[in-house]
């Protein structure tokens, strides 16, 4: 029977990583990613987990040693946060265009400056076009589930693309929780055996990593679309057999009280609990009130996104990122395009709220709920807003 | 400006645009924009192999005779056989002479 112990998120993501049995590990320590790194170190020194553990200089050279494991065919993970995701950044595309299914965590931070190492999505979101299969956790179980998830799907043949899961960082990364690890057979049962159909081989020599030229990139970087995009099924796939193994259900987009609910929050990762007891204390009041939660960011789940929201009038759409001088924050934009011109679409208003370790209360989802309510009465000058900001 | 062609179909570019042919840059021709030529001088050539190490587009390989040819299909002309060649046998030609 798998256990249910209490245990800080981060430690039981580095199990988690023991029970896919990682070959490979090779991470470089940043806040507030550095629990589950050095757990993990500390598994491989112990003889617990049989992997390589590669200490590197920079998280280039992290993301950079995970793509030449990978191709050389063995299950590799990694992990970073904020800053460091930043110095990956030009490997992170080079991993997805190759088409090399590394699993990674990323513990959600703020990025400078000013300083900060307090958790929101500033740093994913600035890798929002990576190529890379994103997903969101909401707790430390979700954190847990979606990391085996996270292996089954981008090591599938069929899929064969890089995957990262967010975790809040702190929120999420520094918390004890009531956590079930799974038993190893189950694992064992979900996860086969990593398989690449191409890998480094002397004894088959293949190149990865050649020049695109003009007669050939619009091609391939079509071709990587359509595999992130026909990803969605066996994402969904993966979900329904993590089901019938460990009796947890995911989806692409969750529910949650949104029968005959007027206004939807929506929210991604670990605010989404709060935006429940939010939803909750509403209704208790008489609001129509819903909460979406995305779980699936990319690809992002439109055709889903549509059905869990039908029936709604509003939305009220939550980004934990501010983007100087776009037209709303990229989760605002992502919806506004899904419902562009889509008969009976609910209107929608978007907030920036929880920047840089800020608090999202049970009172500022009241605040925004109110404000979605009168802005569909009478339409706001600005596309968003940001939420609990000081004037002087 | 002519219209662009794609050379290979989105759907079937290989996985990762990997080059599962091994060797297959050498169908790619690279010596088309050379302004100098390499031209041996067998009366002084040693057949040491210098050229043929120093080449940084290993143009070289040796013929029968023990000479080391360079092969025009990929030389860049940019000179460094004939700064490197010991006896001077090697004589950079613009492209224009015969
Ligand atoms: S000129 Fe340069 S490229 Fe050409 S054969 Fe000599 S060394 Fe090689
Ligand atoms: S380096 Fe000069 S001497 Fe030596 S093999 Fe080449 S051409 Fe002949």
């Amino acid at each position: 029977m798998a256990k249910r112990v209490g245990i800080e998120v981060s430690i039981a993501i580095a199990e988690a990583v023991k029970l896919a049995q990682a070959e490979v590990v090779a991470a470089y320590p940043i806040t507030p990613q550095t629990h589950i790194v050095e757990h993990l170190s500390e598994l491989v020194a112990d003889g617990e987990l049989d992997a390589e553990f590669i200490p590197v200089e920079s998280e280039h050279a992290a993301l950079s040693t995970c793509c030449g494991s990978v191709a050389a065919g063995a299950r590799t993970y990694t992990a970073t946060s904020s800053q460091g995701l930043m110095l990956m950044s030009e490997v992170l595309y080079v991993a997805s265009g190759m088409r090399l299914p590394i699993v990674m965590t990323v513990a959600n931070r703020a990025l400078s400056a000013p300083i900060s190492i307090w958790n929101d999505h500033q740093d994913i979101m600035t890798q929002r076009d990576c190529g890379w299969i994103q997903t969101f956790a909401e707790n430390g179980q979700e954190a847990v589930d979606l990391t085996l998830h996270a292996f089954r799907v981008a090591e599938d043949r069929k899929v064969s693309l890089p995957m990262i899961v967010n975790i809040d960082g702190f929120t999420l990364s520094h918390v004890i929780e009531p956590i079930e690890l799974p038993d190893q057979a189950d694992v064992d049962r979900y996860l086969p055996p990593f398989k690449p159909k191409y890998k480094l081989d002397p004894k088959k020599p293949i190149s990865m990593g050649p020049v695109g030229i003009p007669e050939v990139y619009t091609e391939a970087r079509m071709a990587h679309d359509q595999a992130i995009k026909n990803a969605k099924r066996w994402i969904i796939k993966a979900w329904d057999e993590f089901e019938e193994v460990f009796g947890r259900r995911y989806n692409p987009v969750e529910e949650y009280r949104t029968e005959d609910a007027e206004i939807v929050l929506v929210t991604m990762g670990s605010i989404s609990e709060t935006a429940m007891t939010a939803v909750d204390k509403m209704r208790d009041e008489g609001k129509k009130v819903g909460l979406l939660k995305i779980r699936l960011w990319r690809p992002f789940p439109g055709p889903e996104f549509r059905k869990a929201a039908k029936g709604a009038k509003v939305l009220a759409v939550v980004d934990r990122t501010l983007a100087p001088g776009a037209s709303s924050g990229p989760v605002g934009e992502e919806l506004r395009t899904v419902f562009y011109k889509v008969p009976g679409a609910p209107k929608i208003f978007n907030f920036i709220a929880g920047l840089g370790g800020r608090d999202v209360t049970v009172e500022r989802f009241e605040e925004m709920v109110d404000k979605a309510a009168s802005y569909a009465k009478k339409r706001p000058k600005e596309l968003y807003e940001v939420i609990g900001v000081r004037e002087k | 400006m002519a219209v662009q062609d794609a050379i290979i179909g989105w759907k079937t570019i290989t996985h990762g645009c990997h080059v599962l042919e091994p060797g297959s840059t050498r169908h790619f021709k690279t010596g088309d924009w050379r302004s100098m030529r390499p031209v041996v001088d067998k009366e002084k050539c040693i057949k040491c192999g210098m050229c043929y190490i120093f080449c940084p587009d290993m143009c070289y390989s040796q013929t029968e005779e023990g000479y080391y040819e360079a092969n025009m299909d990929y030389c860049k002309g940019c000179g460094i056989c004939a700064n490197e060649c010991p006896k001077d046998a090697i004589t950079m030609v613009p492209e224009e002479e015969e």
